[in-house]
């Protein structure tokens, strides 16, 4: 029998995932990506909590999923400006390592 | 039946989602990332939230997608040539995560209602589409056209920064 612990567990891992990602590496599109499954496994407990809340009528509590997809506009829209940064950036410096970005380094 | 379906997609979703980390060619890892879009689509349909499941293939799956490899085609980008690795940054951020997850572990542990199992729905089919329009356009209408403005910005912001020259 599959639990609310279950579902919240795989999110988590899904988020370390990301989160790994994020931390180790050093490509701007791969980042961008990590971050991506890091707003997806939010989205996946989320959508678990709404599922375990049924309400007196018998349906799941659906502030939760409006609220995904609030977060699923705001992730496409920043994706868009995001990618739009990075090919600007990359105009500029012809690269999308990090490490090659270090004006602001002290 | 449900339970197997349910590892079967939260294995591939996390399987393709480390492949995402672990790739060195940008195009793999953006298809790699399809694929775990997917699998988290079919997790959504198995908690019955069929609206935000469609959702998911249609922006993430689709759009998204469409996005990334548009960029990595554009900025021509191939699989990153073998830096050194610096061993003691790599070691570190496995750590850090693992201790992120480990948090995560006790937390769930020790949330009473995570042993429960999901209730069950009296109505086997619900329209979940329609509660959600409801919601999103009753109770939910101003932060709708919120985002309807932020949407209409981003647009713009991404028009402004593609421009060939920036100031």
């Amino acid at each position: 029998m599959l639990t609310l612990g279950n579902y919240l567990l795989v999110s988590g891992l899904l988020f370390t995932i990301g989160f790994a990602g994020v931390i180790l590496r050093r490509n701007l599109i791969i980042i961008f990506m990590s971050l991506e499954l890091m707003l997806n496994a939010a989205n996946l407990s989320l959508v678990a909590f709404s599922r375990f809340r049924v309400d007196a009528a018998g349906l799941p509590n659906y502030n939760a999923q409006v609220f995904v997809f609030f977060i699923i506009t705001v992730a496409a829209a920043e994706v868009a400006v995001g990618l739009a940064i990075i090919v600007a950036l990359y105009r500029v410096r012809r690269t999308t390592h990090v490490e090659d970005i270090n004006t602001l380094k002290f | 039946m449900q339970s197997i379906l349910f590892w079967i997609f939260s294995l591939a979703m996390l399987g393709f989602g480390a492949a995402v980390v672990i790739n060195r060619s940008p195009i793999a890892s953006a298809l790699s990332l399809v694929v775990s879009f997917l699998g988290l689509a079919a997790l959504f349909m198995m908690l019955d939230a069929y609206f935000i499941g469609v959702i998911q293939v249609l922006v993430y799956a689709g759009a998204v997608m469409v996005l990334f490899l548009f960029i990595i085609m554009l900025l021509d980008l191939r699989a990153e040539e073998r830096r050194k690795i610096n061993v003691v940054a790599v070691i570190g951020g496995v750590l850090v995560a693992l201790a992120l997850f480990f948090q995560i572990y006790c937390v769930v542990h020790k949330l009473r209602a995570a042993e429960q199992p999901f209730p069950r729905l009296p109505i086997s089919k619900i329209d979940d589409v329609r509660n959600v329009g409801l919601l999103l356009f009753d109770q939910y209408n101003l932060p709708f056209q919120i985002i309807g403005i932020l949407v209409l910005v981003a647009t713009i912001g991404v028009i402004v920064l593609s421009k060939r020259e920036l100031r």
